[in-house]
């Protein structure tokens, strides 16, 4: 037989009631047994999580891909393009005026007035055919000096950079990429070796090692000439870019100024050449992008809200079919935020499973658009993964609240009639 | 050891109002074994509710072990329920998804009790209540009379002072009923207070001490060995 005295003080001194371990294991014992429900909020939480973190991913992966190929055009650099292609306010050129070419004078000239440029690199490009040993292949042939080699920071192994000579000297060297090297010459020595381009005859100097990524071409895929010879294979005068490195910590603003003030009076007073800041191109794409990243993910953002409703929608349900349980948890001694407790416990529960499980849908998408398209830099910034957890766990708090609170204050005797108050 | 003293409750329903208590003076003293009978609606599951503080009456006094409970604050009055009370209902309210032993240690939980001291107390409970090989059955697999008897542990494992029956037989075949009934008394034959609503007279002569209701009043109180 069961005493009846001395009892309280076995379990309740000094005790609130209802451990925090306890608390949790019954809501996850409701969440269970509610298969449909919980499955039906962990989806929407899932997917607003997810959404978050694959759209922010997306809208980096832009901003990183723009700075990738913009980037490398080289920072601290101006490239002069032959013609307007900026707008000034000035008026519109007149019809049929072709711009006029930009020549190796122009270049000489810049480079013994220009006393803020450290390096002027000319470069004209185009597509050839390349031949050595009965093979054959197109290629890029980029003319240039010895020093866009150091403007670029291409490498060169073995062999040498082209020489350092007179830009008007149309040597018959060449310096190969890499992937050039491989098909023509294979795993044989190319330095020393003729290479024919367009009817003539080129001795390699060097071989390019690594991608030497410049200015959006794969030089790998490219073979380096001296301007002049350039000049000669495509029997064209003007000068393609201009590449000009300031000295250091001269202003980029000055130097373009004094470029096109020169080039003003080099071409009888006609700006017929545009002078671009790959520098400040990328800032600006870079703050575009930033901002498309936050919008896309404000957007996704929305979809965190209406995960609440539904939150707050399937709490309100939750509650009305389990008033009886609520009134007999009263009855047995549960106090108003014992059950409020509940209630909340297991909408945030299933909040932070969501956002979880949202993380990792969220990374996989990432990790899929990595594979499928591996030059863009998928990734979800750590602010946009850390926000939506954050604001899925407040959604699942705030959202329940009103529900949890109205569980908490039914009045038992209703309750346990099954009448909500 | 229950002290009401000049208890009225009224509810509004529609526009009638109904006098569910309508001033009631009762003394239950520590061990008593009370039957409350009456037609429905004449106010004894009113009061039931109103000795088992899951209701508060419109005006009057009402004192439990010399504590006046009538001020006391919801979370005081939860904790006295949960301490000095226990329920057993005609509809068992067992909550479907929690085994016979989840169910038996939900006030202990609800009393915050910890988990080794749980599992002691519950499986005394299930031994002595003839559900051991029940303990990991769900309401929906257990008789009515197992049901019944998981809500009787419920309600006592706590080692209250007063068990407040509302009709404990009334959802039971016969013979399921008389082994509730025998349990309830046993309980009370071993010191607890017993207060039992009924509208079967021959279950409510059982009890030492009958007390009829009839609009909300007591019209009879009587002893059987007074």
């Amino acid at each position: 037989m069961l005493e009846k005295t001395g009892s309280a003080e076995n379990h309740n001194n000094g005790q609130t009631g209802l451990r925090w371990g306890d608390s949790v294991y019954f809501a996850l014992n409701v969440l269970r047994r509610y298969r449909f429900r919980t499955a039906m909020m962990l989806l929407a939480m899932t997917l607003a999580v997810g959404s978050v973190v694959a759209f922010t991913a997306l809208g980096e992966g832009a901003r990183g891909f723009v700075q990738n190929e913009f980037s490398s055009l080289g920072s601290e650099l101006l490239v002069v393009l032959p013609g307007r292609k900026q707008t000034t306010g000035g008026a519109p050129p007149v019809m049929g005026t072709a711009a006029r070419d930009v020549t190796l004078g122009d270049v000489k000239v810049l480079r013994e007035r220009l006393h803020g440029a450290r390096f002027v690199v000319p470069l004209m490009a185009g597509k050839i055919e390349v031949s050595a040993n009965s093979h054959a292949r197109d290629a890029m042939i980029v003319g240039s000096t010895a020093e866009y080699f150091t403007v670029r920071e291409m490498k060169v192994s073995p062999g040498n950079i082209l020489p350092d000579i007179d830009d008007n000297l149309a040597q018959p060297v060449c310096v190969i990429g890499g992937k050039v090297k491989q098909e023509l010459f294979g795993n044989q020595s190319a330095v020393g070796e003729w290479v024919k381009m367009g009817g003539r005859r080129f001795r390699v100097i060097g071989v390019l090692t690594g991608k030497a990524d410049a200015s959006g071409f794969d030089m790998s895929d490219g073979v380096l000439v001296p301007i002049a010879s350039t000049q000669i294979l495509f029997n064209r005068q003007g000068v393609f870019r201009t590449l000009i490195k300031p000295r250091e910590h001269y202003p980029l603003d000055k130097l373009k100024t004094e470029v096109l003030d020169m080039f003003r009076e080099l071409h009888q007073g006609e700006e017929d050449v545009t002078v671009v800041k790959p520098d400040s191109m990328l800032k600006t794409f870079d703050k575009i992008f930033s901002a498309l990243t936050v919008g896309v993910g404000a957007i996704a953002g929305i979809s965190l809200l209406v995960a609440g409703v539904l939150v707050m929608n399937l709490t309100w349900i939750s509650v009305s079919q389990r008033t009886k349980e609520i009134g007999l948890l009263k009855a047995l001694g549960a106090s108003d935020h014992h059950v409020r407790r509940l209630f909340l416990l297991e909408s945030v529960l299933l909040s932070a499973a969501g956002a979880a499980c949202g993380v990792l849908v969220g990374q996989a998408l990432v990790l899929l658009g990595r594979t499928l398209w591996p030059t863009v830099p998928f990734a979800a910034p750590l602010w946009a993964v850390t926000t939506s957890v954050v604001i899925a766990l407040l959604s699942g708090f705030v959202f329940a609240w009103l529900p949890a609170t109205r569980a908490a204050q039914m009045q038992p005797v209703e309750a346990l009639a099954g009448k909500a108050s | 050891m229950i002290h009401l003293r000049g208890i009225y409750k009224r509810f509004v329903i529609g526009d009638e109002i109904v006098r569910a208590l309508d001033g009631v003076d009762l003394t239950i003293n520590e061990g008593e074994y009370v039957s409350v009978m009456g037609p429905s609606g004449s106010g004894k599951s009113t009061l039931l509710n109103m000795i088992g503080l899951l209701d508060s009456a419109d005006a009057g006094t009402y004192q439990l072990d010399g504590i006046e409970t009538t001020t006391q604050s919801e979370e005081n009055r939860a904790r006295l329920r949960r301490e000095k009370i226990g329920f057993v209902f005609q509809a068992y309210h067992l909550i479907p998804r929690l085994t016979a032993r989840e169910n038996i240690e939900l006030p202990m939980v609800l009393a915050g009790m910890p988990p080794a001291q749980r599992r002691e107390q519950s499986n005394g409970m299930l031994k002595r209540l003839n559900l051991w090989e029940r303990a990991d059955h769900l309401p929906k697999q257990l008789s009515g009379g197992q049901r019944q008897r998981v809500a009787i542990g419920r309600a006592i494992v706590m080692k209250p002072s007063i068990i407040l029956a509302d009709e404990p037989t009334g959802n039971l075949d016969s013979r399921s009923g008389r082994e509730v009934m025998e349990l309830l008394e046993e309980l009370n034959a071993g010191g607890i207070t017993l207060l039992m609503v009924t509208h079967d007279t021959v279950l409510g002569a059982r009890a030492t001490r009958q007390v009829v209701f009839g609009d909300g009043r007591v019209v009879k109180d009587a002893s059987k060995h007074a």
